[in-house]
């Protein structure tokens, strides 16, 4: 296991600027997740710590080792592919002694190795076979054990549970969560689901247009996101945004719909600013049946617009400010389309960011 | 009385039964029949001489005929294996053009579109030992006086007919493996890379066991056009000089045409099919095997 550093780094493809000088230290052990949107370069990010594409600027560093222009097989990492990448024509015992093999290791050493990595995916049964008698979630977990069997430096992980359905997702999670606190792995994982993310990294690394927008744990992205774009990109269902100019200690909406400053920001605003305003659904809701108890809450009576009952809670449309706004309603009651309900808007919990340059206006 | 009348489905199998006993199984009856007869085109009454398997039994004892059948597989084994190995090669430095591929695929197709009769009729002018293109390169070049035998001596002229043969073919088997390296999945390679392989070690262990089934579809199609190899050995070098570059079938055509004897000629082309048929199971098998290997789904 080994520190990994990426310093200034950057990827450009002809014209296009794929990776723009981004700076990240993940420490020994760490499980870091980059997620954002398709195109966001956290693929192309993992892929030059691999190896796979050469670097343009900028320097990666595997512990104390300067890897720019090593070959991937000089790196001493192991990949998880999203298409698993299994050699077709080898038994899941090759698959997963290969890279040994390659290394000329001694075949008890080998065997010792896969039997052991087998033995903690529960895929003994399946040695002997080949992937195309496989199920997807077999395959990934054989991908997996390739990646163990050779006891890296760094585990890269791309987008390894996109092809599988949301149950057997769900199982791969937990087990890659297991597996990370037996082996104390160093990981950099990709992916685009946000729940992936929150769920199993240490840290959060939010990526978009090729730079990094935020890397914290998922508690702070989650709670105090830096960018607006990490705070619409976070949650689910997304944050509640709404622009706004700042008047007194009063925010107004573009149809003249107001709500009073949050306080939290009052010192950070100035007159006649123009501020994004956003609410988590979780900070809205009909009163009685909200999740904090907020020290800052407004209350509007609004209409119910729709309803979606998901058993423990129900989700809630409501229009305010010109524009749709989503509450979660917790120990939820039977609330009909139309009803006129009085919503509370806990502004304790609210967000603000700078309408032009996107970033939060919460102190750092 | 009730008109007598096929039923539909033998009916309707009735022209194609028709067509195949006129194109295929009556000659096949035909030529076997003759095999077992002295039948000679000059006296065509030899055809009703019935002598069981005679001409058979004399092949058994025919060292003429054991030595063109094993110059035949001789030629398949040098022809197969070097236009094997120069098509991967070429497929290869194709499938890593970035530009022009295209044209260089179409390019590649060039030498398929000449008749082997002409293609043999330009290399016997290349190696022609006076006026050959190869003699007077060499010449000029300085690395020769004398005036090489190409197509004289036995072991030049088995080589001059493989390069003819190279040169016409071997972008059956480039072709095929570009097509296998152009469908194989891409990450596997980048897996291999990540799993520690060398550039050669990838292609070893991952590139060519996908490609097999490839290499060996066109082996299977290019044993059965060497195995009948005739054309640009006959205008080359007429299986000459004294026999030393004949072949199962120049040897036939000659027993068969020139020395009228086609009872007998008859009978080495069953032999001579038999070899065909062999090399072709042989590489049906190699092929389901690779191709169960990589759990192709075709």
């Amino acid at each position: 296991m080994a520190d990994l550093t990426l310093n200034r780094l950057d990827k450009r493809y002809g014209g296009f600027h794929a990776v723009k000088g981004i700076d990240l230290a993940v420490s020994d052990g760490e499980f870091v997740a980059l997620v954002g949107p398709s195109g966001c370069g956290k693929s192309t990010t993992l892929r030059m710590i691999a190896g796979l594409e050469e670097i343009s600027g900028g320097d990666i560093l595997i512990g104390e080792r300067l890897v720019n222009d090593l070959a991937p097989r000089q790196r001493n990492i192991s990949m998880v592919f999203q298409s698993y990448a299994l050699y077709p024509h080898m038994t899941v015992r090759e698959n997963m002694g290969f890279t040994l093999k390659i290394a000329k290791r001694p075949q008890a050493e080998i065997d010792a190795a896969v039997a052991e990595a087998a033995r903690a995916l529960e895929i003994e049964p399946l040695l002997d076979r080949r992937p195309a008698q496989l199920s997807g979630g077999q395959r990934q977990r054989v991908a997996m054990g390739r990646a163990i069997v050779r006891s890296p430096d760094v585990f890269l992980f791309d987008e390894p549970l996109s092809n599988l359905d949301a149950k057997l997702r769900g199982q791969m999670r937990t087990e890659i969560k297991k597996l990370h606190a037996r082996l104390g792995a160093t990981v950099v994982y990709v992916t685009h689901d946000q729940v992936e993310a929150m769920t199993l990294a240490d840290r959060i690394v939010i990526m978009r247009d090729g730079h990094i927008e935020q890397a914290d744990t998922p508690d702070e992205v989650f709670n105090r996101p830096a960018t607006r774009f990490v705070a619409g990109f976070i949650g689910s269902p997304p944050m509640n945004m709404i622009e706004a100019e700042v008047r007194g200690d009063r925010l107004r909406a573009p149809d003249g719909a107001e709500l009073p400053l949050p306080q939290a920001f009052r010192d950070r605003v100035s007159e006649g600013q123009r501020v994004t305003f956003g609410l988590r659904p979780d900070d809205i809701y009909p009163t009685g049946h909200g999740l904090h108890a907020g020290t800052q809450v407004e209350t509007r009576p609004l209409e119910v617009e729709l309803t979606e009952p998901l058993g423990n809670e129900t989700l809630l449309f409501i229009r305010f400010g010109g524009q749709e706004w989503t509450s979660r309603m917790l120990n939820p009651r039977h609330l009909r389309r139309g009803e006129v309900v009085e919503f509370q808007f806990d502004l304790s919990r609210a967000h603000l960011f700078d309408a032009e340059s996107g970033l939060s206006l919460r102190d750092a | 009385m009730k008109p007598w009348r096929l039923s539909p489905h033998i009916l309707l199998l009735l022209p194609a039964v028709l067509v195949l006993l006129a194109v295929v199984i009556l000659p096949l009856i035909l030529s076997f029949w003759s095999s077992l007869t002295p039948f000679r085109l000059t006296r065509p009454d030899s055809i009703y001489d019935f002598v069981g398997l005679r001409n058979y039994a004399r092949l058994m004892g025919d060292g003429q005929f054991w030595s063109a059948f094993g110059r035949t597989v001789l030629l398949l084994t040098v022809a197969l294996n070097l236009e094997m190995l120069l098509g991967l090669g070429l497929a290869l430095l194709i499938e890593r053009a970035s530009r022009g591929q295209r044209i260089l695929r179409t390019l590649l197709m060039f030498p398929m579109m000449f008749s082997p009769v002409l293609v043999g009729f330009q290399f016997k002018f290349m190696f022609n030992d006076n006026v050959g293109l190869v003699n007077n390169a060499l010449q000029s070049l300085g690395l020769t006086n004398s005036a090489i035998p190409w197509l004289i001596d036995q072991h030049l002229a088995f080589f001059s007919i493989v390069v003819a043969e190279i040169w016409s073919s071997t972008s059956v088997f480039a072709i095929f493996i570009l097509a296998g390296l152009m469908a194989m999945p891409r990450d596997p390679l980048e897996a291999a890379r990540v799993d520690g392989c060398t550039p050669w070690q990838t292609f070893r262990f991952v590139t060519w066991p996908f490609l097999m089934p490839f290499a060996f579809i066109a082996m299977t199609i290019r044993s059965l056009d060497v195995a009948r190899a005739y054309d640009i050995i006959k205008i080359m070098t007429d299986g000459g000089p004294a026999r030393r570059t004949e072949v199962l079938w120049t040897l036939i055509a000659r027993t068969g045409y020139a020395d009228s004897k086609m009872g007998m000629a008859n009978a080495m082309a069953y032999v001579a099919i038999l070899l065909s048929i062999l090399f072709t199971v042989i590489f049906f098998r190699k092929l389901a095997q690779s191709r169960e290997q990589i759990a192709a789904e075709w």
